[in-house]
C-alpha cells in the first residue's frame, strides 16, 4: 500500500478514531517508513500545540447583549418592510393624483399629456419587468435559504 | 429525558408559531458556537459578531423551511456558513488589501502551564498560530476550527458539512499539512 493511503489513517490515529485493525496496519507501516513516521510525529506536535490553546472568551456583556441585538435586527427588518410598502403606496397614490389632474388640465397640450402618460407607463413596465426578473432569479437560486 | 435534538425541535416548532421566547432560547443555546465558528472563518471579533447575529436573523426568516431530518444546529450551520462565505467572497472581490484580523484570539488553556517559555513568548506563539490559521483557505480554516477548537468527532463534522467522513479526513489532512508547513519553525 503506498504512503498516500496511510495519510487518512494518520488522521484517524491522531484524533483517536482509528479501529484496532487499522491501528495495527498503520503501526506496521510506520515502523518501516521513516517519512510517514516523521510526518506522524510532526502532526502530533501540531495537535499538541493547538490542544493547549482555546479561543479567548469575549466579555460577558457581549453574550448579555447578543439576543437583544438579534431581536433588534429582526424588528428592524419588519420595520423596513412596512416602511417600504407604505412609501410605495404613497408614491403610487401621488402619481395617480398627479396624472389625474394633469390629464384634466385644459391648459396642457395633448402632445405633452400623451408624452407624460407614456413616460409613466414605461417606468411602471420597467419596474414590473425588473421585479419579475429578480423574483425569478431568487426562486431559482440554489443557494437561497437552506437546501440540504 | 428529552435529547437536545428533540428539545431543539420543539423550540423550532414553537418559534415557527411566533413564540419569540423559544427562538431566544435557541439563539442563547448556540450563540457561542456560531460566534466562534464565524470568528474562525473571518478572523475578527466585530465581523464574527455581526455575521453570526445576521445568520440567526436569516435563520428565523427561514424557519418555515426547516428540515426536521437534520439537527437544528446542522441546519443553522448551513445558513451561517453560506452567509460567512458570501461575506468572504465579497471581501475578496473588493480586493481589500487590509483585512482586519484580530490578534488576541487564542489563549493557552493553562496559563500557568509547566513550560520553560515566558508568558510573553507563549502569547506571541499563540498569535503566530492564529496568524497561520488565518492564512489558510477558508475551507481549511473551517475544518481546523471544527476539529481542533470545537473538538468535534468526524461524524459530527461530516453532518455539519454535509459530506462523507472520508472527505472530512482528507480535508483535515490537507489543512493540517498546510498549517504544519506554516509553523515548521516553531514545531
Amino acid at each position: 500500500m503506498p504512503c498516500d493511503d496511510y495519510k487518512l489513517l494518520i488522521m484517524s490515529l491522531l484524533d483517536g478514531e482509528i479501529g484496532p485493525d487499522e491501528r495495527v496496519r498503520l503501526e506496521d507501516h510506520i515502523r518501516e517508513c521513516p517519512a510517514c513516521a516523521r510526518e506522524l510525529e510532526e502532526f502530533r506536535k501540531l495537535k499538541g500545540v493547538t490542544d493547549q490553546m482555546k479561543f479567548v472568551e469575549p466579555e460577558d456583556e457581549v453574550w448579555e447583549r447578543y439576543w437583544a441585538n438579534v431581536y433588534n435586527r429582526l424588528e428592524r427588518g419588519v420595520a423596513w418592510i412596512l416602511t417600504s410598502i407604505g412609501t410605495i403606496l404613497v408614491l403610487i397614490y401621488a402619481a395617480f393624483r398627479f396624472v389625474d389632474q394633469f390629464v384634466r388640465d385644459p391648459q396642457v397640450s395633448l402632445l405633452l399629456k400623451v408624452a407624460v402618460v407614456a413616460l409613466l407607463i414605461g417606468v411602471v413596465v420597467l419596474f414590473v419587468s425588473v421585479a419579475r426578473e429578480r423574483i425569478f432569479i431568487w426562486r431559482k437560486d440554489k443557494y437561497r435559504g437552506v437546501i440540504r | 429525558m428529552q435529547s437536545s435534538h428533540e428539545e431543539d425541535r420543539e423550540l423550532v416548532i414553537k418559534a415557527k408559531q411566533g413564540d419569540e421566547k423559544a427562538f431566544e432560547l435557541l439563539v442563547k443555546r448556540y450563540m457561542r458556537r456560531a460566534y466562534f465558528m464565524a470568528l474562525g472563518l473571518v478572523g475578527n471579533h466585530e465581523d464574527a459578531l455581526d455575521l453570526s447575529q445576521e445568520a440567526f436573523v436569516k435563520c428565523y426568516r427561514a424557519l418555515s423551511r426547516y428540515d426536521e431530518r437534520f439537527t437544528f444546529y446542522a441546519w443553522f450551520y448551513t445558513i451561517l456558513r453560506n452567509h460567512v462565505l458570501t461575506f468572504l467572497r465579497k471581501r475578496k472581490r473588493h480586493r481589500r488589501t487590509f483585512v482586519d484580523v484580530s490578534e488576541e484570539v487564542l489563549e493557552w488553556r493553562d496559563p500557568d502551564g509547566q513550560t520553560p517559555e515566558s508568558s510573553l513568548e507563549r502569547e506571541e506563539f499563540s498569535k503566530e498560530v492564529w496568524r497561520a490559521i488565518m492564512e489558510l483557505d477558508p475551507e481549511h480554516r473551517e475544518i481546523i476550527v471544527l476539529s481542533h477548537f470545537e473538538n468535534l468527532q468526524y461524524e459530527e463534522i461530516a453532518a455539519l458539512l454535509g459530506c462523507p467522513m472520508g472527505t472530512v479526513k482528507s480535508r483535515l489532512y490537507r489543512a493540517r499539512a498546510a498549517l504544519k508547513e506554516k509553523l515548521t519553525a516553531r514545531l
